[in-house]
């Protein structure tokens, strides 16, 4: 499925000359998290990176990713530092987000399985269930299609960790890959989110797609 | 549930990548569902399930082993967060039966008394991850090669004394740094020393970190113990005695979960650190004859 989005992001190559003559600056949420691992897979796609704590972090971003972790605790820390109601504005403004697992709870308008006082940030028209996958003994890699990004057509190794899954979507909702019949990673407009973790892998497809879309978005920006 | 063929659990990524979705947070001992439940709800990325906190297990003595599976199961049930339990070192039974139970991650603990004064457990067997602990380079690096996906700094579990965290993570970060500055035909002497494997030397001299996640344990009572051992470079921390032997678990619980992710910030930690009650009392590790050290357990 190609959309004219992708198009147009395709045309900006990782690290090649844009509007403003530089990457893009992609945030990491590091409330808690794999943080470290999220940084060095953007910096190889060709972005600028920053970690985010505070609220102020968020100026002057062209993207965020909010890593793998505990929902729970990202949820938790991202409310009481303030983080939660900026970074809510910001989705509604258009900047893009990449959520792998936690994240990809945490971009979900709906989520089950949660902790009672459970809040996402939302933008994602879709209902995401919580450890769907089983506990850690039944974590688990696993070869699939992920549309969209480069070479399409070559597998890629996904790595699910007490994984969440898509239960069901609205129709703004594109579903990029599935595992068995589990949809696990999904794209709305600015939005993208993996059940997987696409950071603790030397594939950084993922990422070069988001850092295209971070760029994309830029360029519309200017416009 | 029937397991499509494309699946593959129990790898080293599966198992050392639960870790990496554990940084820069806090792990809490817990002993009752009622526990559990106030540490998820302080933010806590993890328990620890088990009868009693090293704190008790040093004043009652005894013999200390894996806890009860009913116990287990209850705080499995009451919360959603990964929930880790202890094995006795080199019980590779209890190990088994955790496994069965679902347990997210099994401690093979020195905080218990010993199953086995020479192996440690071949956790390369097994598809749940392993923790273990260390106090220096070369036990870190033997637990590695034993299969753990996880190293913890010991420190002295039960005190709320900081100090041996402080001096455990200080060694291991030390000797980082020692292997990342020798020449590359002095690593073969270097891993001698360490009694630790040539290759697993190599990899940790060219990277200058261990191939696992890093925490620390042992001791840890405030915020500032917490924020004091992510600055000396661990990358999470447990908590065991500290939040449930205090005047006020819940805001203990919560401040360090705080000062974890802002273990940086001078100014954030002064304001968790305010109105937290009494810190549990604690024994000086100076004060414990070297035999009853748990750290001294393991080798």
């Amino acid at each position: 499925m190609t959309t004219a989005t992708d198009e147009r992001a395709r045309t900006t190559a990782p690290g090649a000359p844009e509007a403003r003559g530089e990457r893009p600056l992609v945030g990491v949420l590091a409330v808690q998290g794999d943080v470290r691992e999220h940084l060095a897979a953007l910096e190889l796609a060709g972005a600028r990176t920053r970690t985010v704590r505070r609220p102020a972090e968020l100026t002057d971003l062209d993207g965020l990713v909010v890593p793998g972790g505990e929902s729970t605790t990202i949820d938790r820390l991202s409310r009481l530092f303030g983080l939660h109601e900026p970074l809510r504005a910001r989705i509604a403004d258009g900047l893009p987000v990449f959520g792998s697992c936690a994240g990809m709870i945490q971009l979900a308008d709906r989520i089950l399985d949660g902790h009672a006082e459970q809040q996402t940030f939302g933008g994602i028209d879709m209902t995401v269930r919580r450890n769907a996958f089983g506990r850690q003994v039944d974590s688990f890699e696993s070869d699939l299609h992920v549309e969209g990004v480069e070479d399409e057509g070559r597998t890629f190794r996904a790595v699910f960790i007490r994984a969440p899954r898509v239960e069901d979507h609205g129709p703004g909702v594109e579903v990029l890959a599935r595992v068995d019949d589990a949809v696990v990673a999904v794209r709305q407009g600015n939005l993208l989110a993996t059940s997987f973790h696409p950071e603790v892998t030397d594939d950084h497809r993922v990422h070069e797609l988001f850092v295209r879309m971070c760029a994309a978005a830029r360029v519309a920006d200017a416009r | 549930m029937s397991e499509p063929t494309t699946h593959t659990t129990g790898t080293t990524r599966v198992k050392r990548g639960m870790a990496d979705m554990l940084k820069g947070g806090v792990i809490m001992d817990v002993v009752t569902p009622d526990q559990a439940k106030i540490a998820e709800d302080a933010g806590a990325v993890a328990v620890m399930a088990l009868e009693r906190v090293p704190a008790d297990i040093r004043a009652q003595g005894g013999v200390s082993r894996m806890s009860d599976p009913d116990m287990i199961d209850g705080i499995i049930e009451a919360v959603s967060i990964p929930v880790m339990a202890k094995a006795r070192i080199g019980h590779f039974v209890e190990a088994q039966v955790l496994q069965s139970l679902g347990v997210d991650y099994v401690d093979e603990s020195e905080v218990l008394t010993p199953a086995d004064y020479a192996n440690h457990i071949d956790k390369w067997a097994f598809t749940v991850p392993f923790v273990c602990g260390a106090t220096n380079l070369g036990e870190a690096l033997r637990r590695i090669t034993e299969g753990a996906a996880m190293i913890r700094s010991k420190g002295e579990a039960g005190t709320g004394d900081v100090s041996n965290a402080v001096t455990h993570m200080r060694t291991i970060r030390a000797e980082i740094r020692r292997l990342q500055g020798l020449a590359e035909d002095e690593l073969y002497v270097a891993a001698k020393e360490l009694q630790a494997p040539y290759e697993l030397v190599k990899e940790v001299a060219g990277a200058g970190r261990l191939p696992v996640v890093l925490f620390t344990a042992g001791g840890i009572a405030t915020p500032a113990d917490a924020a004091m051992m992510m600055q000396l470079g661990a990358e999470g921390v447990f908590v065991g005695s500290g939040i449930f032997k205090s005047g006020n678990p819940a805001e203990r619980a919560a401040a360090i979960v705080k000062a974890t992710t802002f273990y940086d910030d001078p100014d954030t930690l002064a304001q968790v650190s305010r109105g937290l009650g009494e810190a549990m009392v604690g024994i000086n590790v100076d004060d414990i004859p070297v035999p009853h050290r748990l750290a001294e357990r393991g080798w």
